[in-house]
């Protein structure tokens, strides 16, 4: 299995990221923020960081590059796509996710290991999770405050496509404690938390991350058993 | 004699929707009493976008990179005004 995982100017979490794709079992693919081939790639990550330096808005500029026309052309016909941070910013930019992402409501850049609680294992991403299962995760974000209109909230409720929610702490003040989303199909979803800092015990706070990039496989291996 | 040429520009205000908290404006209005003044009720920090365009000023593109680009109709609201340029 490919797993690109793109890299725009000003991204930070791209080597991470590429590594939590292999220690996943996965290739990871490099992909160029100013090139739309995807490689063949069987799934994308948006990693990371202050792409085209958070100008104007978090992820408004990284929506109209050239390989964001073809990972929305891909999502939207199923291929598997994780955004992390500010790849979940470039998500909602991009229309993919519903809501945005806002200043942290106390001002602060909050940086710490941080309790989640799985609500949703129905996606690409967290298959190989149980639902209520915790995990630890880094965030560090000044911006990570997810915010929509109520209509949209309830309706992320009701269709279960809340995929996390911080626990023991808000750190940033985001609407009912929301971390992760994902789209009606279950193919995209959008993560504040950095799962791949915390894939081994050497430099994260657990292991815990690893289950998206194991879940993406599990995924495509499911997939592929079906075609 | 002054050579005449207009100013082609189209002044895009963005500011977070009301109900969206802007807890940058309330650190302003928190500040204020530090300066002497009372009596506000609250602050709200927006972006004031100037555009300039090579030929007329096109109020109609404007608004379309203003939809498009400058602001996130989910959170924020902008007005377009073209801007009366010195002749």
């Amino acid at each position: 299995m490919r797993v690109g995982v793109v890299t725009f100017p000003g991204s930070l979490d791209d080597g991470d990221a590429r590594r939590a794709v292999r220690l996943g079992g996965a290739e990871d693919i490099a992909l160029w923020h100013n090139d739309p081939d995807l490689r063949r790639v069987d799934a994308v990550v948006l990693p990371g960081g202050f792409s085209y330096g958070d100008y104007l808005r978090c992820g408004a500029i990284a929506r109209f590059s050239p390989v964001m026309q073809s990972v929305v052309a891909g999502a939207k016909a199923g291929l598997p796509v994780l955004g992390i941070c500010n790849g979940f910013q470039i998500l909602c930019e991009a229309h993919l996710l519903p809501g945005a992402l806002v200043r942290n409501a106390h001002l602060h850049f909050r940086n710490r290991d941080q309790l989640v609680r799985v609500e949703s294992t129905a996606s690409a991403w967290t298959s190989q999770y149980t639902p209520g299962q915790e995990l630890l995760l880094p965030v560090k974000n000044g911006e990570g405050r997810y915010v929509a209109d109520v209509a949209t909230l309830d309706e992320l409720e009701a269709s279960g496509r809340v995929v996390a929610r911080y626990i023991r702490g808000n750190p940033n003040g985001s609407q009912r404690d929301i971390a992760a989303i994902r789209n009606e199909a279950g193919n995209v979803v959008g993560i504040m938390p950095h799962p791949e800092h915390a894939v081994e015990a050497l430099t994260g706070p657990s292991t815990d991350g690893l289950g998206l990039f194991t879940s993406v496989l599990a995924h495509l291996s499911a997939a592929g058993a079906m075609t | 004699m002054s050579q005449e040429y207009a100013v082609a520009r189209v002044v895009v205000d963005v500011m977070l929707k009301p109900e969206i908290l802007d807890p940058a404006g309330q650190a302003v209005a928190n500040a204020l009493p530090r300066l002497g003044i009372a009596g506000v009720d609250s602050v709200r920090i927006g972006k004031r976008i100037e555009i300039e365009f090579a030929d007329d000023a096109d109020p109609q593109q404007a608004r379309e990179i203003a939809d498009k680009l400058l602001a996130n109709p989910v959170i924020e609201d902008f007005t377009v005004r073209v801007e009366d340029g010195p002749a």
